[in-house]
């Protein structure tokens, strides 16, 4: 595994997104979702919510990376608000 | 009681899976773990945190190559589209004549990326080619490795020449699918040419034409080979669209980390615009099958 050069950060990152997608999986065996139509307008069920999120926290994180001097975690609180904002009203 | 969707069946898809994780999913990663890091080569890596994504993102380099990758996309879009519906229209519907003009039309598409660049890098040559002798026996300076304008000009015909096929036939498909009766009724109303196509034709190519936009969009926004072997880039950057310059950086400038953010940045545009597309694609079946 040498070859892909792995680190700490990077592997907590990708457990963290296989963690995501275990957990949603298993709700959607044990609790499937039922599609809506939220304020885009577009119907989605909770998968794509989860996309739409992690979609929308790697543009958030590079915005601040390229926008800003300051610390990381402010742009990850602001990802869990928007997280919690699409899974809310999207 | 509200109607729910059964996911047991994304089980089934499974062996895919595997298969995707080994030819795309674990490369990814890879690219996610160099762009972190800086290599000086014997596999050997040190941790730089997001300093290439800063770097990058503060460049005049990404920014310019993604304007010129966005410029040439549009471009494109903008004559290849309408371009493909007149051809389409224009195209016989039956006889052998249909058949013979779906073969020609076919012909470009037939053909490898770096021979497409190969044919126009010969053809627009302004000493020996015959599209460069023309032009400038014509009056008109045109030299496309030289001047920026004549290289955005060349590199743009050669991608209508070569990808607008696509377009017309897949309009040619959808015009095709329109039930006579249509056609009737227009000739009962005497409706014009023009009212036969925006309000009988246009519609019912919607699902095609967006399909051909997705299309042609994406495989656009990824160019490589033909403005590769054409321009390799130049006059100077003029040409560098933002695949260009990911392998410069990459195999050129050997800088593995830089590329790898910059490869996962461009990554992110395309899954974005992809989703995009796929929405309005999904939405637009929806609004025909409940038409």
């Amino acid at each position: 595994m040498d070859w892909m050069a792995w680190t700490l950060p990077t592997a907590l990152f990708f457990a963290s997104i296989a963690t995501a997608l275990a957990v949603m999986s298993v709700l959607a065996i044990k609790r499937p979702s039922t599609p809506r139509v939220g304020v885009l307008g577009i119907e989605t069920a909770r998968g794509d919510r989860l996309f739409l999120t992690l979609l929308g926290s790697a543009f958030i994180n590079l915005a601040w990376i390229g926008l800003t001097d300051l610390p990381q975690t402010f742009a990850l609180g602001i990802c869990a608000v928007f997280a919690f904002a699409t899974f809310r009203w999207v | 009681m509200e109607k729910t969707t059964n996911q047991r069946a994304w089980f089934l898809v499974l062996p895919v899976l595997i298969l995707v994780a080994f030819s795309s999913i674990i490369p990814m990663m890879t690219v996610v773990n160099y762009s972190f890091q800086d290599s000086f080569g014997g596999n050997e890596f040190f941790w730089v945190g997001l300093e290439w994504y800063r770097e990058l993102l503060r460049s005049e380099r990404l920014w310019d190559a993604l304007g010129r990758q966005l410029m040439f996309s549009s471009i494109i879009l903008l004559i290849e589209i309408p371009l493909g519906i007149l051809v389409a229209l224009a195209m016989p519907k039956k006889g052998w004549l249909a058949s013979l003009c779906l073969v020609l039309i076919a012909l470009p598409l037939l053909i490898p990326y770096n021979v497409v660049g190969m044919i126009w890098q010969v053809f627009a040559r302004s000493d020996i080619g015959l599209l460069g002798r023309v032009v400038t026996d014509l009056g008109f300076s045109y030299n496309y490795t030289q001047d920026a304008v004549d290289a955005w000009v060349t590199v743009v015909a050669m991608d209508v020449w070569h990808w607008t096929s696509l377009v017309s036939l897949l309009c040619y498909a959808g015009v095709r699918s329109i039930p006579s009766a249509y056609y009737q009724a227009a000739e009962i109303d005497q409706a014009s040419r023009w009212s036969v196509f925006r309000f009988i034709e246009l519609p019912k190519m919607r699902g095609v034409l967006i399909i051909a936009v997705l299309l042609r969009f994406m495989d656009s926004f990824m160019i490589y080979t033909e403005p590769f072997v054409l321009t390799g880039g130049g006059p100077g950057n003029a040409t560098t669209f933002l695949s260009i310059d990911l392998v410069k950086m990459a195999l050129g400038q050997f800088d593995l980390g830089p590329a790898a953010a910059f490869s996962l940045m461009y990554f992110l545009v395309i899954l974005l615009v992809s989703y995009v597309f796929y929405t309005v694609m999904i939405a637009s079946d929806k609004a025909e099958a409940g038409q």
